[in-house]
C-alpha cells in the first residue's frame, strides 16, 4: 500500500484544554435533575453551575454536561447557544448588562452606553484588554420607573448617571 | 407597615421591599387563610370562584382564568402528573410589577401556587423566574422552604390527602421565554422555541401532561378571591370598566414621579400619568405612549381619558397589554424610537420561523437608514408591507405581531417624521 502523507497533521489542531467537571459541580447537577421529570430540563441549570466555576462555559464542559444528563453533547451546546445569559467564550471578571430597552432608552441609555464605551474603551460584546470588564445590552430589566438600568454582575443599579460610572466601575476591581 | 388596606389594595397591602414578611409575619396578615379554607372543599370551588370572580390574565392577553383552568382533565381519569407553571419572566420592555410583588410579599405568591395547584389538583408547581430577577430568587427561595417547613407543601398539604411540590426554576435570559409554550420548552431543557397550538398546554403541556401556565399577578389574586369572594372583587373596579379586581398600573419615561401603583381596574391613563406619576418631567409635552409593553401599538394624548382596561384600550386600536405605560415626550424622534423598538424584537427573535427572523432584521435595517436620513423612496411602503407579512396569523407566535403593534401605530400617527427621513435624490448620490 502506498504510504500517504495526512492532510492535516494532528500536532497543527487547536488543542482543547481538557475538561474535568469538577466533583461539587457534579453533585449539583444530579440534585438539579430531582427537580424535574426529566433530567434534560436541568440543562440550563447544570450550564449555569459551570458557568459560575468558570465564568464561562468550556468546550468540553458541553459533553461532560451531556454525559451527566444523559443527552447528546449537541443538545446541550443548542441550549448553550441559545440563552443569553450563558457565555461560550471567555468573558471579563465581571460582566456589565446594559438594558437598551424603550424606558431606559427614553431615560438616556445612549449616554449610558457612551460613557461605558469611552472609560472602558470597548463596544457593546467586547471585553477590556485587562481583562476586567465585559460590556454587552440586555433587554428590559424591569425596572423601568428607575432608568437607565444595568446590571454588574448579579447587582442591579438603578438610575444610572453618566456622571456615577466611574465610582459604580471602582467597586467591581 | 403600609396605609394600603387588604380590602381596597389586596395585591400590594403587605408588600414591604425592604423587609418582606416572612411567614409568622404572613400567617398574622391572612396569610395561608386561603389555603387552609381551600383544602376542605371540593378543588372545583377555587375555579368556580375564579370563574365567577371574572378574573382575566395580567400578563397582556387577558385570557379569563377560571375559563383556561377549565379546560384541564380533572377527576379519576385525568392524568397523575399535572403541572401549574407561574410564569415570572418578566421581560416586556416597560413592564416592573412582578417584580414588586415577588420581592415585597413573596409568600404572597408561594401561597398562590398552592392554592392554584390545588384547585387543579397538580402534582407539582413551578416558578419559572428571570435569571436577573436574583433578589426575587433568593426571596422566594426563603419563603418556599418556610411553607414547606410549615406543611404548606409536600406530602398531604393540611391533612388534604393531595400531595404538591414547588420549585423555583431560574431561566438565562431571552425575552421569547415569556411565550406560553416556549416558556415550557425552556422549562424542559430545550431551546426556547414556541410550539404549534393545538394541542393546548393545558391538555398536553410540560412533558406531554396538562399544565396551566398564568402570570405573577394574574396568580396573586387567587387567594383574595378565595378569602372575600368574587361579588368583592367585582366591586374592587368600582365601576369603572366591566373588568374586576385591582390592577398593577405603572409608568416609566420621562414622567416626574414615576412607579407602580395597584388601582381600581379601569383606572385612565391621565389618572395614571397626571396624578400618579405628577406629569411630564421638565417642562416636556407628550407625545404617544405605549398602553402596555413594548409590543403594544402606541396611543396619543388625545387617548389618556380612556379607561385602561383590555376592551377599551382594543377598541381605540391597541392593547392594554401589561398595563403600564411608557410615556415618549415631545423631544423624542419617533424613528429613533421605533428603531429601538425593532432593535429589541430582533435581537430577541428565537429564529423559528422565517417570517419572524428574516423580517424582523429587515424592517430594523430599513428604520436604522432611516434615521440616519438615508431612507429611500418606497420605504415605507416596505415597512407597512412588513406590518402585514409579520402580523397575526403567519407566524407561530405572537412575537412578532407584537412587534410591528408599535411599528404600524407610528407610521399611522407620524407619517410625515418617517417620510422626512427619506433622502433626497441629490442627497442619494452624495
Amino acid at each position: 500500500m502506498e504510504s500517504t502523507t495526512p492532510i492535516i497533521k494532528l500536532a497543527d489542531l487547536p488543542k482543547v484544554e481538557p475538561f474535568v467537571l469538577h466533583a461539587d459541580d457534579r453533585a449539583a447537577i444530579e440534585r438539579e435533575i430531582h427537580h424535574y421529570e426529566d433530567p434534560r430540563a436541568a440543562s440550563i441549570e447544570a450550564l449555569k453551575i459551570v458557568q459560575h466555576r468558570h465564568g464561562w462555559v468550556p468546550d468540553g464542559a458541553i459533553a461532560a454536561i451531556g454525559e451527566v444528563l444523559g443527552i447528546p453533547g449537541a443538545d446541550v451546546e443548542g441550549v448553550a447557544t441559545f440563552y443569553n445569559l450563558i457565555f461560550r467564550r471567555p468573558v471579563g471578571r465581571h460582566v456589565i448588562k446594559l438594558c437598551d430597552s424603550v424606558s431606559c432608552y427614553l431615560t438616556g441609555y445612549d449616554d449610558v452606553k457612551k460613557a461605558f464605551s469611552d472609560r472602558l474603551g470597548v463596544g457593546l460584546g467586547q471585553t477590556t484588554a485587562d481583562g476586567r470588564f465585559t460590556l454587552l445590552p440586555i433587554c428590559c430589566l424591569g425596572a423601568c420607573d428607575k432608568g437607565p438600568v444595568l446590571m454588574i454582575d448579579q447587582d442591579t443599579h438603578f438610575d444610572v448617571a453618566p456622571d456615577r460610572i466611574n465610582e459604580l466601575l471602582e467597586r467591581y476591581k | 407597615m403600609s396605609a394600603l388596606k387588604a380590602e381596597t389594595h389586596p395585591l400590594t397591602y403587605r408588600v414591604n421591599l425592604a423587609a418582606p414578611l416572612d411567614l409568622k409575619g404572613y400567617e398574622a396578615q391572612d396569610g395561608y387563610a386561603a389555603l387552609r379554607k381551600v383544602v376542605k372543599e371540593a378543588p372545583g370551588e377555587v375555579t368556580k370562584a375564579v370563574k365567577d370572580a371574572n378574573l382575566r390574565g395580567r400578563g397582556g392577553a387577558g385570557f379569563p382564568t377560571g375559563v383556561k383552568w377549565g379546560l384541564v382533565p380533572m377527576g379519576a381519569d385525568a392524568p397523575k402528573n399535572k403541572y401549574i407553571v407561574c410564569n415570572a419572566d418578566e421581560m416586556e420592555p416597560g413592564t416592573f410589577k412582578d417584580r414588586l410583588l415577588m420581592e415585597g410579599v413573596p409568600h404572597q405568591l408561594i401561597e398562590s401556587m398552592i392554592v392554584s395547584g390545588y384547585a387543579i389538583q397538580a402534582s407539582r408547581g413551578y416558578i419559572f423566574l428571570r435569571g436577573e430577577y436574583v433578589l426575587a430568587a433568593e426571596r422566594l427561595n426563603r419563603a418556599l422552604a418556610e411553607a414547606k417547613a410549615a406543611g404548606y407543601l409536600g406530602r398531604n398539604v393540611l391533612g388534604s390527602g393531595w400531595d404538591f411540590e414547588l420549585f423555583v426554576h431560574t431561566g438565562a435570559g431571552r425575552y421569547i421565554c415569556g411565550e406560553e409554550t416556549a416558556l415550557i420548552n425552556s422549562l424542559e431543557g430545550r431551546r426556547a422555541n414556541p410550539r404549534a397550538k393545538p394541542p393546548f398546554p393545558q391538555i398536553a403541556g410540560l412533558w406531554g401532561k396538562p399544565t396551566v401556565v398564568n402570570n405573577v399577578e394574574t396568580l396573586s389574586n387567587v387567594p383574595h378571591i378565595v378569602n372575600r369572594g368574587a361579588a368583592w372583587f367585582q366591586g374592587l373596579s368600582q365601576g369603572k370598566t366591566k373588568d374586576a379586581g385591582t390592577k398593577l398600573y405603572g409608568v416609566s419615561g420621562r414622567a416626574r414621579k414615576t412607579g407602580c401603583w395597584e388601582l381600581p381596574f379601569g383606572t385612565t391613563a391621565r389618572e395614571l400619568l397626571e396624578v400618579h406619576a405628577g406629569g411630564m418631567k421638565d417642562g416636556l409635552k407628550l407625545k404617544c405612549w405605549l398602553p402596555g409593553g413594548a409590543s403594544t401599538d402606541f396611543l396619543m394624548p388625545e387617548h389618556l381619558d380612556l379607561a385602561m382596561d383590555f376592551d377599551t384600550i382594543a377598541r381605540a386600536g391597541s392593547r392594554m397589554g401589561t398595563g403600564l405605560i411608557t410615556v415618549v415626550d415631545d423631544k423624542q424622534n419617533i424613528v429613533s424610537v421605533v428603531r429601538n423598538l425593532e432593535e429589541f424584537f430582533a435581537r430577541e427573535s428565537c429564529g423559528w420561523c422565517t417570517p419572524c427572523r428574516d423580517g424582523l432584521p429587515w424592517t430594523e435595517k430599513l428604520l436604522a437608514a432611516l434615521e440616519r436620513k438615508q431612507g429611500r423612496e418606497g420605504d415605507l411602503e416596505v415597512l407597512e408591507q412588513l406590518t402585514r407579512f409579520l402580523g397575526p396569523g403567519k407566524t407561530f407566535c405572537a412575537h412578532a405581531p407584537g412587534a410591528m403593534e408599535p411599528l404600524q401605530s407610528a407610521l399611522k400617527y407620524f407619517r410625515a417624521e418617517f417620510e422626512a427621513c427619506i433622502a433626497k435624490p441629490a442627497q442619494a448620490a452624495a
